[in-house]
């Protein structure tokens, strides 16, 4: 079955993962920009971080005919750092309108700190300038609870701010019904031994419907499953779901959302982006 | 609320066939790990750590009736506070809220 994987670090992943992807029916993902797993010493950092997620990645996933789309922000694990936020923000509005862009992300919390809420106004604030839709990061753990409710209370303090255009991610058992009710997208991500597993996503999908939903692996520099997608579609079919509610999960829902953003076209197929890395760059 | 009678279209048998092993292996693992604490090399009280205290109340759910048992759970192991901390403690959170939303 073809699947769209919604969120995927793939600058943290190698060339055979791509190839698992491309083999198990990935077509299309989008890559949000994220923490290093250290924090970067300058803003230039980050702006090779972002020609790296528009030039390059998008290259190296269409060697294996797989569109990638990508979010751009200064990630939640680094939002404490204020004057590093102000100047990577400063950065991002010449990005936007590159090709592969679909929006600003993922932004969100970590630990809850009020830096963090001052950094998440300045980026949802400029979203809604350049009419960007938002991925949003969920905390995890413990403050996973208050974080969602502090995030869904900061994006309803700004006015013109449609909830359809947002996708809340890691949603959880005690997260999505606060997500769903107040209109938000909503991304359950796949974790292979900590958090949600390929079980737990497919019952809450049972008990809350496939509507506005999407499964993501999340997939980067730490324990994580480039292929928990196509596991969950079997996940499903053991189940005895049908195809087309899986194809709805895994494919229409991240289709219907992306495509509130004109850069996303998957009829385009991958012909803008060179198909040749040494087109781009010199690979031994 | 969601439709939380939605339901798994397996039956009951089914379900059990499916994911009984599974099961019974997770809830020995978890017996396995507080018999691990119990063996820790300093003779430390394992109810001395926040993170197995909470563990141990949240288990309690699971002989309670449903539905939600995994929601209920989750709100036991999750931070009740509503103001943000007012500075960074660390950079991942403990899995268990340590009862102080100012970080521990
Ligand atoms: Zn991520």
């Amino acid at each position: 079955m073809d699947y769209i994987e919604p969120h995927a670090h793939m600058i943290s992943r190698t060339m055979d993962d791509y190839q698992q992807m491309a083999l198990t029916g990935c077509v299309a993902l989008s890559e949000p920009a994220f923490w290093a797993g250290w924090d970067r010493q300058s803003a230039d950092s980050f702006e090779d971080y972002f020609r790296q997620l528009t030039e390059f990645e998008p290259t190296r996933a269409a060697q294996f005919g797989i569109q990638h789309y990508t979010w751009l922000c200064l990630n939640p694990k680094e939002g404490e750092n204020r004057d590093m936020a102000r100047q990577v923000l400063a950065r991002i509005p010449k990005f936007l309108e590159r090709p592969n862009v679909l929006g600003i992300g993922e932004i969100g919390l970590n630990r809850n700190t009020l830096r963090e809420m001052e950094t998440l106004r300045d980026h949802i604030a400029l979203a809604i300038e350049h009419r960007s839709m938002i991925l949003i990061h969920t905390p995890h753990l413990e403050d996973k609870y208050k974080g969602t409710k502090l995030i869904i209370r900061t994006l309803q303090s700004f006015q013109n701010l449609d909830p359809k255009r947002v996708m809340i991610d890691h949603a959880e058992e005690h997260t999505i019904e606060m997500i769903r009710d107040n209109g938000f997208r909503c991304g359950l991500t796949l974790y292979p031994n900590t958090k949600v597993s390929l079980a737990r996503a497919a019952d809450i999908i049972e008990m809350h419907s496939a509507e506005g939903i999407y499964v993501n692996s999340a997939c980067d520099w730490g324990f994580s499953v480039p292929v928990a997608i196509p596991q969950f579609i079997m996940e499903m079919r053991r189940r005895k779901h049908s195809e087309a509610t899986i194809r709805k999960v895994v494919y229409e829902n991240p289709i219907a959302f992306f495509s509130q953003v004109p850069n996303f076209n998957l009829a385009r197929a991958s012909e803008s982006v060179p198909r040749n890395l040494k087109e781009l760059v010199y690979v031994d | 609320m969601g439709n939380i009678d939605s339901c798994c279209p397996l039956p009951l048998h089914r379900i059990v066939d499916e994911y009984f092993a599974e099961s019974r292996n997770k809830l020995l693992e978890l017996a396995a790990f507080f018999d691990r604490l119990d063996r820790a090399c300093d003779a430390a009280d394992p109810d001395g750590e926040f993170r197995v205290v909470a563990l141990k109340r949240a288990a309690r759910v699971l002989l309670e009736p449903g539905p939600q048992r995994v929601k209920r759970m989750a709100l036991m192991l999750s931070d009740p506070t509503e103001e943000p901390r007012g500075y960074l403690d660390r950079k991942a959170a403990w899995g268990a809220y340590s009862g102080n939303g100012e970080g521990v």
